[in-house]
């Protein structure tokens, strides 16, 4: 609903201001070619890497290998999975979810940590990638810095906020 | 270092799989040009659809206004940015499409602000504004989570997370913002 009354805004005001509605939108809709054109091959690098460390099961392998004194097991795969891959941690959430409940310690920890924070690598790779940019820099550091961060804040939240709640 | 990364994802899942007799690994190599090309799809249509709808935005002086809303604050943050640029509208833009839930709008704001952002650092290398734009957008700030929501409906409660996701949000959009200018002191 939002986004029908912000068209229909964009358009009306565009109209008020006499603008050449359609061929602004044909002019504006063409600079999508050459983004995509950078895109897909940096794309495609990145989903082939993680498609390869995911689904070789390598990353499993080593989950079983790491328990964090006071953190649930089932929380180390989707912090560690989520600046990776969108999709993988969805999947992990879901089935924490599922397996204990959506309104248990662990689900609600997870369900916050994945609610506030976004696939980091993927946004890096579609923004740079789009405008052809091969340097990041610092870029990726700090985003896993923050990630990082935000795990930390969404514990100390969810341990002082659970039991007011539920 | 995204190199490095690249190298060691690649070369320790296939050793891996040859370790454990994985005979699919071959299949997955072979199909993650499909799987690019789903999302590729997906993203596409949208791109063509909102740079379209954004460029009439743009050229009407909407987008203009938009971001006097926004200005004290990005003014604080992106202070190399000249006036007469477009790149402040556009990240004013994208930011409000993502607090809004709007992912799918917010993504081609975004681009265009990254291009704008490389017109004024003519370099091939990633500028200190455009990795503080990254950074807002990976700490990810959504006043409504639809995704985790959508997977809470089994609860008696399902949007009661809503408020202390958005605090923590909200923290860790700040957190991300000190560790950056941190970063770019360090970095000069």
């Amino acid at each position: 609903m939002i986004l029908s009354i912000l068209v229909l805004v964009i358009i009306l005001y565009g109209l008020y201001k006499h603008i050449d509605i359609y061929n602004k939108f044909i002019e504006g809709s063409k600079e999508s070619y050459k983004m995509i054109l950078n895109l897909f091959p940096t794309l495609l690098g990145m989903m082939l890497s993680i498609n390869i460390l995911v689904k070789s099961g390598l990353l499993d392998y080593i989950f079983n290998l790491i328990k964090i004194k006071f953190l649930p097991n089932e929380i180390i795969p989707l912090m560690i999975l989520r600046p990776i891959s969108g999709s993988s941690t969805l999947s992990i959430l879901s089935n924490i979810i599922n397996s204990n409940g959506p309104d248990s310690y662990v689900s609600v920890l997870a369900s916050i940590m994945q609610g506030s924070t976004d696939t980091t690598i993927y946004i890096l790779t579609v923004y740079f990638g789009s405008v052809g940019i091969k340097k990041i820099r610092y870029a990726l550091y700090n985003g896993l810095l923050a990630d990082i961060g935000a795990f930390i804040i969404s514990i100390i939240a969810v341990n002082l906020f659970y039991r007011l709640l539920f | 270092m995204l190199d490095i990364i690249f190298g060691i994802f690649i070369v320790s899942g296939i050793i891996f799989s040859i370790i454990t007799g994985n005979n699919n690994m071959s299949n997955i190599i072979l199909a993650s040009g499909t799987d690019t090309l789903e999302t590729i799809i997906k993203l596409f249509p949208l791109l063509a659809l909102w740079l379209g709808i954004m460029n009439i935005a743009e050229s009407s002086g909407l987008l203009n206004y938009l971001t006097k809303l926004l200005n004290p604050i990005l003014k604080l943050l992106f202070k190399n940015i000249p006036k007469d640029s477009k790149a402040l509208e556009y990240i004013s833009s994208n930011m409000v499409m993502t607090m809004f839930g709007l992912g799918n709008a917010a993504t081609p704001f975004g681009l265009k602000a990254m291009k704008e952002l490389k017109n004024i650092s003519k370099s091939d290398k990633a500028s200190d504004d455009m990795i503080t734009f990254m950074i807002l957008n990976t700490t990810g700030f959504t006043l409504i989570p639809t995704t985790v929501l959508s997977l809470r409906t089994t609860s008696s409660n399902p949007s009661i997370i809503i408020p202390i996701c958005i605090l923590v949000s909200i923290l860790s959009l700040l957190l991300g913002i000190i560790i950056n200018l941190i970063m770019r002191r360090i970095n000069k």
